[in-house]
């Protein structure tokens, strides 16, 4: 029996076509952010002319006073946005997957949609023409700065963490909060001492997404900063306007390292975690 | 438990479902305050100063509605939207968006199904490793990868280099600043969004069809045209409109790589906006931005993050 559906699969199998792509695909991924890396390594400032190694263009980057300002008033941002959308989204996961049917539903649901493809440009001029008007008849914002792309990195990050956080929650066992809520927890409680902690590792994911989408954001933070609040990718989007500079490969470089650092130990987590279960499982099923 | 809202209940129950309902309320309330007022109320914004005139002001717009000496006068400026209308660069600059968007979109299907396929293919714990591999890129910034394909695709880059030492051309071709480096880097970009609904839909694609279709004598290839494709059909749909959509309004992308011929509506609107500062004609132009993109909006809203939730 096993053997037939064996045999039935490796027919199934498309022929290495699809995995030749797949290999061709990640290799068309990750070739050029190799060839950043290789390139910080340069001593010539000519990125096509190698001329031995160096890490000069890493000492370069961290005197450079402007683009290390930048990296910590974009960290900041990307810190309170990741930490405020977490908090919309996953309220916005739970009312959709929890309240049923409600007025406004429809309405609700593309809100928390048209984010997600929404291109920068409309979404950018159209909060700074809110703020430009807020600012005109309440009086408030009165200058454009941190605060403003804060609000607007918020609202559309919490479209994507309202997605993640919404794709755990449809597979959460149901029967525990209905027990809590039969032994006497009121919703709340319960939602913070059940639901919670069951959606955590989304809730984590949701929060490194976000942040990762505010550090990233050029195009919407060009038009809703004002003076005194420049962020990296603006930073880097000027300078590399110019032309390939050494520099930006250093700290490209460091970008990447960090994130393949984070992914990695978040993947190796997640395995450990499902052996784990899949071991306990094997014990008691 | 709110039809304990109806009379026959006692009253501390009747306070009960009351205050659950407003609990209810109010949770739901501040994102949907949130979306409201930082969403939607911005287009209806976009949309009213895109009838405005551009003064040398602040703001450098004239004002819609008017009350000056007991007279309501409203000045509704038709003059942006006839002025977009009667210069053909703009409407160029629409066609161009949605041919170049259009294009790169077909590419990214050619590469990203494929790749999906094999994804959802392998083995459970390879599985969790490839979907890292091809997510991994677009956690790192946007820029910094358009920018790694400026020092590729130049004159004296590397590409051109490689080729030259070949021997398969004597002199470098020009790719940045064409069109075709725009492509790249649309398909580079936005290729993890192509991929990731697709193999969302084929990892929960039932796998007894395809054996019942090779019981009945199907060869691979019209198994899969004729079962796996269609079933496939709505990643296919969500993974187009995550790239297309997008890709209509980009601006980084034609900024950097593209030239003069790949003229952009979002290169155009920042122009207006950055350079020209003419807020109320850069509003006309979002606004038919909006119009053009409103259906596959639409669309990809009823095929909805579905196809996203396997596996963000």
């Amino acid at each position: 029996m096993t053997s037939v559906a064996s045999t039935t699969a490796k027919r199934l199998r498309m022929p290495g076509f699809s995995t030749i792509v797949l290999i061709i695909g990640l290799v068309f991924l990750y070739l050029p952010m190799f060839i950043l890396v290789v390139y910080s390594f340069n001593a010539s400032r000519l990125v096509t002319v190698w001329a031995g190694f160096s890490t000069k263009w890493y000492l370069e980057l961290f005197q450079d006073e402007q683009l290390m300002g930048a990296v910590w008033t974009s960290l900041r941002i990307a810190f309170y946005t990741a930490s405020m959308a977490v908090v919309l989204g996953t309220i916005s996961a739970f009312v959709l997957d929890r309240f049923g049917k409600f007025r406004g539903r429809t309405a609700f649901d593309s809100m928390l949609t048209a984010p997600l493809v929404m291109p920068d440009v409309i979404t950018g001029l159209s909060l700074l023409l809110l703020f430009v008007t807020m600012a005109d008849v309440l009086g408030w914002p009165m200058e454009r700065g941190m605060l403003t792309i804060w609000i607007a990195h918020v609202t559309f990050s919490t479209a994507y963490v309202a997605v993640v956080v919404g794709s755990r929650l449809r597979e959460v066992d149901r029967s525990i909060e209905e027990a809590a809520m039969d032994l006497g927890a009121t919703p709340l409680r319960t939602f913070f001492l059940i639901t919670i902690p069951t959606i955590a590792p989304a809730l984590a994911a949701g929060w490194l997404l976000a942040f990762t989408l505010s550090l990233d954001d050029l195009v919407i933070a060009s038009f809703v900063s004002g003076p005194g609040s420049t962020t990296l990718p603006m930073v880097v989007f000027s300078s590399v306007r110019l032309g390939i500079s050494p520099k930006i490969n250093a700290m490209a470089t460091l970008m990447i390292l960090a994130v393949s650092l984070a992914a990695f130990v978040g993947w190796w987590f997640m395995r450990r975690s499902e052996r784990e279960r899949r071991a306990s499982l094997a014990r008691f099923g | 438990m709110f039809n304990s809202l109806t009379k026959g209940a006692s009253a501390p129950e009747r306070v009960d479902a009351l205050r659950a309902q407003w609990g209810r309320r109010l949770v739901l309330g501040v994102p949907y305050f949130w979306l409201l007022l930082f969403f939607l109320v911005p287009f209806m914004i976009v949309a009213k100063i895109s009838f405005a005139t551009a003064e040398i002001a602040i703001p450098p717009y004239s004002a819609i509605v008017e009350y000056v000496d007991e007279v309501l006068t409203f000045n509704l400026n038709m003059g942006n939207y006839l002025f977009l209308a009667d210069d053909e660069m703009y409407l160029e600059a629409y066609l161009t968006s949605i041919r170049l968007a259009l294009v790169a979109t077909f590419f990214c299907l050619m590469l990203g199904y494929p790749m999906a396929y094999a994804m959802a293919r392998a083995s459970g714990r390879q599985q969790s490793f490839l979907l890292m591999l091809v997510l991994l890129p677009s956690w790192t910034s946007f820029l910094i990868r358009i920018y790694a394909w400026m020092g590729i695709l130049k004159n004296n880059g590397l590409l051109n280099n490689l080729l030259i030492w070949c021997g398969l051309i004597d002199q470098p071709l020009q790719i940045l600043n064409t069109n075709i480096a725009v492509y790249i880097g649309i398909v580079y970009a936005y290729l993890p969004f192509m991929v990731l609904p697709i193999y969302a839909n084929l990892t929960q694609l039932d796998k007894s069809l395809l054996e019942a279709a090779n019981d009945l004598g199907c060869r691979p290839w019209q198994t899969f045209f004729r079962v796996t494709l269609p079933l496939s059909k709505g990643g296919i749909i969500a993974g187009c409109m995550l790239v297309f959509i997008p890709a209509v309004g980009e601006y980084v992308i034609p900024e950097l790589l593209g030239g003069p011929e790949s003229l952009m509506i979002g290169k155009v609107l920042w122009q207006e906006f950055f350079n020209n500062r003419d807020w109320p004609l850069a509003s006309a132009l979002a606004m038919i931005m909006l119009l053009i993109l409103c259906l596959p909006i639409a669309f990809f809203n009823r095929q909805q993050a579905k196809q996203l939730e396997v596996s963000l």
